[in-house]
């Protein structure tokens, strides 16, 4: 894993989150980096209610930044998102599977924070959770569960394979 | 919601395109919906906003999972006349292939229906629905 300060990771992060159209256009933005973990916050806004009655978010917004935090949480681990890109590890991912528990409705009009983090890289697959939460981080909202695909072997792994 | 109240009450199939237009999140991802004999058929036509890698490019994840979790819901209040929208349990999402810039579609079958709890799988295709970029799994809790 990469050592770079948190505020230089968190830049490129902010430059690399122009190519994702979809976290953007949700209005979502990353809010902390390290390596291995990510957090991100979402404001409340009309366009991602799934319940016009009571105007609950609906679930498959909280899986898409889910997803995404736990993409970002491995892209760091790995080295492929880095601050410099001659840096940049020699590898890529896909996600494999996504389980979402979800405990809660989220409480409308308030902003959603998800939190995604790396848990163990292997030669070939990446496992991470994920989860999100409103007023306080021990009062999860859902749960995340996700396993990527190397689909380029690390380098690292490639002399043992 | 009154328009699936009124569809419970007067024992006819509720309006699926009614209702997914009336829902601001899925008029948001462009989701339109056909009724295919008694499979709802959604259809989401490829938007800039969706993509998730803008190099190959692709469908983001969450957008995989949002209009899976969305057929998942309809099939389960156009099978059971539910009143109001069921709300998610726990969802699994298996990614199959790469899901390219073009329109996608995706149903969703009632794998066991019980009172007050729901199993839907639910599949996303393109151009061939033999060939799905994505399926899911999910239980679903009947207001």
């Amino acid at each position: 894993m990469t050592t770079e300060p948190p505020n230089l990771l968190l830049h490129s992060l902010m430059k690399a989150q122009d190519g994702t159209a979809f976290v953007r256009a949700l209005g979502a933005e990353i809010v902390a980096a390290e390596p291995g973990k990510s957090t991100m916050r979402l404001p409340y806004s009309r366009a991602i209610i799934g319940n016009p009655d009571t105007g609950v978010v609906h679930g498959g917004v909280i899986t898409g930044l889910l997803d995404h935090a736990c993409g970002m949480a491995v892209g760091t681990a790995l080295g492929v998102i880095v601050t410099d890109p001659a840096k940049r590890a020699s590898t890529s991912y896909a996600t494999l599977d996504l389980r979402i528990d979800y405990l809660k409705a989220a409480k409308p009009g308030s902003d959603i924070m998800v939190v995604g983090e790396c848990v163990k890289i292997t030669r070939q697959i990446v496992f991470a959770r994920g989860r999100a939460y409103q007023a306080s981080p021990d009062e999860p909202i859902a749960m995340a569960t996700g396993t990527f695909m190397l689909t380029e072997l690390r380098a690292s792994a490639d002399t043992k394979a | 919601m009154e328009l699936l109240a009124r569809a419970a009450r007067d024992g006819v199939p509720p309006d699926i395109d009614a209702l997914i237009a009336a829902v601001p999140y899925c008029a948001w991802l462009g989701l339109s919906a056909r009724i295919d004999v008694e499979r709802v058929v959604l259809e989401m036509p490829f938007d800039t906003k969706l993509i998730g890698n803008p190099i190959i490019p692709a469908l983001h994840g969450g957008v995989i999972g949002s209009l899976l979790e969305t057929a998942a819901l309809v099939q389960s209040i156009y099978a059971t006349g539910s009143a109001s929208i069921p709300k998610p349990v726990d969802i699994t999402i298996d990614y199959l292939r790469t899901g390219r810039a073009v329109t996608s579609f995706a149903s969703a079958r009632l794998a066991r229906q019980g009172r007050r709890v729901v199993n839907v799988h639910a599949q996303m295709w393109q151009e061939d629905e033999m060939k799905p970029i994505a399926a899911l799994r999910g239980h679903f809790l009947l207001a």
